[in-house]
């Protein structure tokens, strides 16, 4: 590795890593408990091309405890460098993996990806999918975290309502762009709009 | 502020609390396994809690610990001391003013908000257990949905008593899906469970977290015939005429003459502050 | 007039108090130091460290005295301390057939290589109080003998060698680590003989009577005991070899047990194991017999319902400090669950009053 990628690899990390990432924990929280409301998450400088947002998600829920599968589209050697510094998290297949990081193309097929047993249905992937916005909702959801129901923009609505179908099971999406993320569990109806 | 970390837990500790609090919330009501650490209080003392307050906090949080609905029993100071020692967050007695409430065995009165969020302690969070000692097969149950023994063990309450003999830690079934401890609260509680708040549940022993994001529904279990009643003791509070709240039943003298006060002790004190007064009221403020 | 229980915070800071005046007692009386601890409560302190899953005497000396020589107490003191240390790495397995040993001792050979070392044991000591303790004389020294300097082989592999026992395979797999990942059933022999190293000695050892005394016997000869210290080695990776990064003291038994054979394999012995920190004798034997008769299913053997072959029942009932904390729990207010049973009770027995009373009522009218 050069001097430059070196710099790169350490650089981007939590300055303080306690508080940044119980901030961060808590933007992470309110929008999975919240499915499609959006939150400020920052704290993390990944390598060029991922969002903040995602580099902050990493930084607060990875180690070396868990396998991240990194989409075609984000893998990179100054990312797997950057992610092994600060997380020790493992890159891993999509079918091993706790974490999934990437766009929505590249992530799919969305049925690869662990969706949890009958009996433990948490051991399934959380998809950290990077989206371009939140601007133009697409969808409308309902379910538990929601008052009535809550708009959001969704890559694919119909994938994401299957995933659903598979209540208990199914996979959980954290939506990143910018400094923003917003959450989408197993637990959400979706209903696409026309 | 002391030597120790943030919060007191390591951050990979916390780390592993926090992915099992989001799987806990997009699953609500299933109970997600998680490697419980020892904390430096005995398991059954709220350490499951604990371990989620401090994966939850962050240094602006403003935190309140409750213990039977009273932030100045012994366990509600030891916790509350606890986190002022090592996480340096503000604390407060007031309900309305903390954003992060750890509670044993009560939800406050006061209505919660959209900006706070509930942590309860919880000794067995499997809603089964006593119906089937075994995990693995109370796993499977909650697996198959077959809660039948659960209905069957209710109704077995009405045929003998005339009435459904639980009287806390009443079942409820989270999003239609699973059957949950709301931990020891009183049944009178329950309703309350849809709430605004995030709504987490540790439980150290056991390694076992949960959550109720808000808005959900959360019904207790019961039977067409005999509806769900939320009970408490019928009278008011005797020291600030409160009739809607829990109350604790206290005996004054050796006659056995007995009290009847808000078991919410922030509650009773911000009502007799804005002038409610019950009657013992008057005595009790000379 | 009524006063809510107020002032808990000044309770608790006046108990505390106390309770430091009460484990110093009576000043006169010179204080405890750590190396007297360490150095001649060596077995409480080798239980501290076995059942807290750290080996640190100076720590575990230092947990006794705080905890007034409550050991389930010095025990909690070192876990909630082992929780707050980062985790660097991991050793290499230990070889405890390179083990220095200060006892050795087998029950089914007379003799073998290495011998029978008998140690410094309690075994053959008349339980006798002496008295000459408590004038404080010094005690005499023992003769030594130059040491074994070539390893002491296992006395399983002797057996091995005619395939009369059953062999254990090698494995890469990882063991299980039930401090960092939640206990699931079932649970692999790794994650069970960690709970059981950890595990609370009286329980381990009420487990293990029991399968003596016939529920789920399993006909256990000590094949070996042996006590002593270990390298303890760590990969380094910059330097791309191991080294002695320390010792540990190590008990380590073996049992041999009896085994009927099934359809698939011959008649063979069957190995329990024990392995726990410092000299902890019984412990290491109990935990070799709740060992064995754990591994039933494994082995094709009925499940006969004893205790000790559930392993759900064993195992999460094993460790003091969830049990111990959550028993005295009860302590704790519980007013709250209380008052709600106290109005049930009162609303089922008035019900019951006024049925009794239509009855009769009724039978009046009647
Ligand atoms: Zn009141």
């Amino acid at each position: 590795m050069n001097q430059m990628t070196d710099n790169a690899v350490y650089a981007g990390g939590f300055s303080n890593p306690p508080v940044a990432s119980a901030h961060a924990f808590r933007a992470a929280m309110n929008a999975m408990a919240r499915p499609g409301m959006v939150q400020e998450i920052t704290g993390a400088t990944p390598p060029e091309g991922i969002s903040l947002a995602a580099g902050s998600l990493l930084l607060t829920l990875c180690d070396p405890e868990t396998g991240v599968f990194l989409a075609p589209d984000v893998d990179s050697d100054a990312l797997r460098g950057w992610l092994t510094f600060h997380t020790g998290a493992p890159i891993v297949a999509a079918e091993e993996a706790d974490f999934a990081l990437g766009g929505w193309d590249a992530l799919m097929p969305l049925d690869r990806f662990p969706i949890g047993t009958a009996e433990y249905p948490d051991r399934s992937t959380t998809l950290i999918v990077e989206v371009a916005g939140f601007d133009a909702p697409n969808a409308t959801l309902s379910g538990p975290g929601i008052k009535d129901t809550a708009q959001i923009a969704l890559p694919d609505p119909a994938a994401c309502a299957g995933n659903a179908m598979l209540y208990p099971l199914g996979v959980d999406f954290f939506f990143t762009s910018g400094t923003q993320v917003a959450a989408l569990p197993r637990s959400t109806q979706i209903r696409a709009e026309a | 502020m002391s030597d120790y970390n943030f919060a007191y837990l390591d951050e990979q500790t916390k780390r592993m609390i926090r992915r099992a609090i989001l799987k806990g919330l997009a699953v609500p009501g299933y109970q997600v396994p998680f490697a419980s650490r020892e904390m430096p209080m005995p398991y059954g003392w709220g350490t499951g809690g604990v371990q989620v307050s401090a994966a939850t906090l962050t240094p602006e949080d403003t935190f309140k610990v409750i213990d039977q609905g009273a932030d100045d029993t012994t366990n509600a100071v030891s916790i509350r001391k606890f986190f002022e020692r090592t996480a340096g967050v503000a604390t407060t007695e007031e309900t309305e003013k903390a954003s992060v409430i750890q509670t044993r065995h009560r939800i406050p009165e006061a209505e919660l908000t959209e900006d706070q969020i509930l942590v309860y302690q919880v000794p067995i969070p499997e809603p089964l257990r006593f119906l089937e000692p075994r995990e693995t097969e109370t796993r499977k149950m909650h697996a198959l949905q077959e809660y039948g023994l659960m209905h069957v063990k209710l109704y077995e309450d009405i045929s003998q008593h005339g009435a459904i003999a639980t009287s806390y830690a009443y079942p409820v079934k989270v999003s239609d899906r699973y059957v949950m401890d709301p931990s020891p609260i009183p049944k009178f509680d329950n309703p309350k469970m849809e709430m605004a708040a995030i709504q987490l549940f540790g439980a150290g022993r056991e390694q076992r977290i949960y959550a109720v994001p808000p808005y959900t529904s959360v019904v207790s279990l019961d039977f067409e015939d005999y509806p769900f009643e939320a009970s408490k003791a019928d009278h008011p509070c005797d020291l600030c005429a409160a009739e809607d709240s829990y109350l604790d039943e206290v005996i004054l003298d050796d006659a056995g003459n007995r009290m009847f006060v808000c078991s919410d002790t922030d509650y009773c004190r911000s009502r007799r502050e804005a002038g409610h007064v019950g009657r013992l009221g008057e005595e009790a403020a000379a | 007039m009524y006063v809510a229980v107020k002032g808990g915070e000044r309770a608790i800071d006046n108990a505390h108090a106390w309770l430091a005046e009460e484990r110093r007692g009576d000043t006169s009386v010179a204080e405890l130091s750590l190396v007297q601890i360490r150095e001649q409560l060596a077995l409480a302190v080798n239980r501290v460290m076995a059942e807290g899953s750290l080996f640190d005497p100076d720590l575990a000396a230092l947990a006794i005295k705080q905890s007034r020589g409550d050991l389930i107490e010095a025990i909690f003191l070192i876990r909630a301390y082992r929780t707050t240390l980062p985790r660097f790495g991991y050793t290499l397995p230990v070889d405890t057939g390179a083990m220095a040993c200060d006892r050795r001792i087998s029950a089914t050979f007379k003799d073998a290589p290495g011998g029978q070392v008998l140690g410094p044991t309690f075994d053959y000591t008349h339980r006798l109080l002496d008295f000459k303790l408590a004038a404080e004389g010094e005690a005499a020294e023992a003769p030594t003998s130059a040491p074994r300097t070539e390893p002491t082989p296992h006395i399983t592999e002797f057996l091995q060698g005619e395939d009369i026992i059953e062999r254990e395979p090698m494995s890469e797999a990882q063991p299980g680590d039930l401090t960092r990942e939640p206990m699931a059933f079932p649970a692999d022999r790794s994650v069970r003989l960690q709970s059981l190293t950890r595990g609370d000695e009286g329980f381990i050892l009420g487990m293990a009577y029991s399968t003596q005394r016939g529920y789920a016997r399993n006909h256990a000869f000590v094949g070996e005991l042996r006590i002593g210290t270990v390298a303890v080695e760590m990969e380094i990776p910059e330097l791309g070899f191991a080294i002695k990064i320390g010792e540990v003291e190590l008990t380590e038994c073996e049992t041999v047990n009896q085994f009927k054979g099934s359809k698939t394999v011959p008649p063979q012995f069957t190995r329990g194991y024990g392995l726990v920190f410092g000299q902890s004798e019984r412990k290491s034997i109990a935990m070799a017999l709740v060992d064995r008769a754990l591994r039933w299913k494994e082995l094709g053997e009925d499940n006969l319902g004893a205790a000790a072959q559930d392993e759900e029942f064993v195992l999460s009932h094993s460790d003091n400090i969830q049990a111990t904390g959550f028993l005295e729990h009860i302590k704790l207010p519980h007013y709250v669950d209380f008052q709600s049973e106290l109005e049930l009770v009162r609303k089922l027995r008035r019900e019951a009053a006024e049925a009794v009373e239509q009855m009769a009522a009724k039978e009046a009218a009647e």
